[in-house]
């Protein structure tokens, strides 16, 4: 059973902030990996804000999620300059490697696959990012190649 | 004292191509061969050198290094550290900072010109006794201490300065209406929520040079009586968040932020405000509903920020770039501005030159210049000989420019004439193996996943569009869609409540303009016969 409390304690720490509910999120979903309905319930009443401004918020946002994620969170960027270089024969080839669409997260909880749009990266387009580090000059191997790492990584720390 | 400094650009597309890993391999070798004492590695921002892999530059022989990997690291430390001989294999011949060692007045890379960048690449960022040695703060010095707020605004007004978020509004006159108002409260927000795809400009002044923003927003502050800043960054730029939060710790050390600064009565903090992935936060209301803790929908304009804005208050919302440029003015004075650019657009302007390009990056060019010299000179031409298609200026709801405008003196008038504009800097090149078709619809699946939801002619002309163009695309498609492609278009462009509605048919008018024919030659002939009798 998740330890509800913790919420709490996160809205404690922004008590000398100026509508800090985006702040709050950020730091449940960090806390709890994703925004459950509970989760929210409990913000609400912590913060006094109504709960359906609450999962406005939660929904409006690419980076909160209500729905629980993979470890990883594989974000490709589909945009203009990524895209004359590319990246759609990137995104496929993962999409293959993973054997997942995006949205989608892989049976064994390792990887979720999303869009993104435009990370600014785009002198070394095509580019993606895995949690918080950013990949550049990718190639459909490239990309498989990195991924591989991190499934290599993930086999090894169960 | 130390014999050599290693600049090593660490910004997010250096470290995107494993620039911390070639760092900490050269701090272990330069210790293993027991120079740590006599060689000092210096993080910098973007040294404007892109695509070509971690980027070293050794001081004081000027010489640059690309492609450097943890492999040929211990090359350099060996031959050329200590035995001073060059690793030409690795050296960077065409490297812009050649001439970047006269440092006193914006230095010129070809025909690029450096105002806005003039420390990117030159100083560390993460120092802000680097900034000061390089006149940092000395504005604000003089501003607080020899000037009134009102010299301040008038220099900006005087100055042209238009904003360089994309709408190109005057500075001086935005910073007016809020100085005008009476409230014991009013705000200046620093909009660093860049999502305009292509753009990364203000992700490298931040990155690159991130006491100019502080400096800027102080300088607002003081012009129209704010005593709180906000930076609103977005959440994915990890790198800008904490170089920009560090340097605001720094300034508030060294006086320079905080209660009374320079011992006056003028008092100014700023606080940083992560997004939450938005591309409508970068509408300047969307972005102050962010703030407030909300759903970041755009509100309706009038009142406008300027006179009611963050929690009702007065504020100005300028672009980072816009920023970064008040110090100069106020140093240089406003004639320098205008002597820079052209008469309808002063100043330089900061360009991301993305795509289809062999030297892609950030490039800051006097206004007026043209779009053969961005490409085929500073970028170096379109890879593997291909031919140029077309280029889209001012990011993914920027106008489209052909071959017919190569030669265009790229300003705000002309451009305005073609019906484009400047808009985010971003110029994205296509070259002529990509289906101009299949190109828009990319566009258009960007503007479908991010339309707000807010007002229907955008949430569902944007889905409905996107549908049409996949229907082209995939073969299905009759002559009738093209018209109807068109006349949605039109419509959202009329109809649709904010920037964002309102901008997302431009670059899909401007292809059916200059490109209808390629449309039709995707429609599904069998069924053309079909539409003629509907």
């Amino acid at each position: 059973m998740q330890d509800l409390k913790k919420v709490d304690d996160i809205a404690k720490k922004y008590a000398e902030m100026n509508t800090p509910l985006i702040y709050i999120l950020k730091d449940v979903q960090k806390e709890f990996g994703y925004l459950s309905q509970p989760i929210l319930t409990q913000v609400a009443q912590v913060t006094d804000i109504p709960l359906s401004e609450i999962y406005g918020v939660a929904t409006f946002y690419s980076l909160f999620t209500t729905k629980p994620k993979g470890k990883h969170i594989v974000r490709c960027c589909n945009n203009a300059p990524c895209f004359v270089n590319g990246s759609k024969e990137v995104l496929e080839k993962i999409k293959e490697y993973l054997g997942i669409d995006t949205g989608e997260t892989t049976e064994d909880a390792l990887f979720t696959l999303e869009f993104t749009s435009c990370l600014g990266l785009c002198a070394v387009a095509p580019v993606m990012m895995v949690d918080d580090e950013v990949y550049g000059n990718l190639t459909p191997e490239k990309a498989v190649a990195i991924l591989k790492d991190y499934k290599m990584k993930g086999s090894s720390n169960a | 004292m130390h014999r050599i400094h290693i600049l090593i650009a660490m910004d997010s597309h250096t470290l995107a191509q494993g620039a911390r890993a070639v760092k900490d391999a050269l701090l272990k070798d330069l210790s293993l061969a027991g120079l740590s004492d006599e060689v000092k590695v210096v993080e910098t921002g973007s040294l404007g050198i892109y695509k070509k892999g971690v980027v070293l530059v050794v001081f004081p022989d000027n010489i640059y290094y690309t492609g450097v990997t943890v492999e040929n690291v211990a090359e350099i430390v060996s031959e050329h550290i200590v035995k001073g001989r060059i690793v030409e294999k690795l050296k960077y011949s065409k490297a812009p900072g050649t001439e970047v060692k006269v440092q006193e007045k914006a230095p010129r890379f070809g025909k690029q010109l450096r105002v806005v960048l003039r420390n990117a690449g030159i100083i560390d960022p993460e120092s802000i006794e680097e900034y000061i040695a390089h006149n940092g703060y000395e504005a604000l010095g003089v501003a607080l201490t020899e000037k009134k707020p009102n010299d301040i605004l008038e220099q900006v007004k005087a100055s042209d300065l238009q904003g360089r978020g994309g709408a190109f509004f005057p500075t001086g006159v935005k910073w007016g209406f809020a100085a005008r108002e009476k409230a014991e409260q009013k705000y200046i927000i620093c909009n660093a929520d860049e999502g305009e795809p292509g753009t990364f400009k203000d992700r490298l002044i931040l990155e690159g040079d991130p006491h100019a923003i502080i400096e800027g927003m102080a300088l607002a502050g003081y012009a129209v009586g704010a005593s709180k800043g906000f930076i609103y960054i977005r959440g994915e730029y990890h790198m800008s968040i904490a170089r920009i939060n560090r340097s605001i710790e720094q300034a508030r050390e060294n006086g320079l932020l905080g209660e009374k600064i320079f011992d006056t009565d003028f008092s100014f903090d700023i606080e940083v405000r992560e997004g939450a992935g938005a591309y409508i936060c970068g509408e300047e209301t969307a972005l102050i509903e962010s703030i407030e803790g909300k759903r970041g929908e755009p509100r309706d304009k009038p009142p406008f920020p300027p006179s009611e804005g963050l929690w009702g208050k007065p504020t100005i919302v300028n672009n980072v770039e816009t920023l970064a440029n008040i110090p100069q003015i106020i140093l240089n004075g406003p004639e320098w501005l205008q002597k820079l650019g052209t008469e309808a657009s002063p100043g330089t302007k900061v360009f991301t030159l993305v795509g289809n390009i062999n030297n892609p990056g950030l490039i800051e060019v006097p206004m007026g210049i043209t779009l053969r010299e961005i490409i085929y000179d500073i970028g170096e031409g379109i890879p593997q000989g291909n031919g140029f298609l077309l280029a889209q200026l001012g990011g993914t709801t920027g106008g489209i420019l052909t071959a017919e405008q190569l030669d265009l003196p790229l300003d705000t008038d002309n451009l305005r004439k073609i019906g484009a504009g400047l808009g985010s800097g971003a110029l994205l090149v296509v070259d002529d193996t990509h289906n101009v078709v299949e190109v828009v619809k990319n566009f258009v699946e960007f503007f479908n996943h991010e339309s707000c939801g807010k007002c229907t002619l955008c949430r569902e002309g944007t889905g409905r569009l996107y549908e049409l163009l996949d229907k082209l695309v995939s073969g299905q498609g009759v002559l009738k869609d093209v018209d109807l492609i068109e006349r949605l278009a039109k419509t959202m462009m009329t109809g649709a409540f904010c920037g964002l509605g309102q901008a997302a048919p431009v670059p899909i008018l401007g292809c059916l303009k200059y490109f209808r024919q390629e449309f039709e030659k995707m429609v599904n002939t069998e069924q053309k016969s079909v539409s003629a009798v509907v």
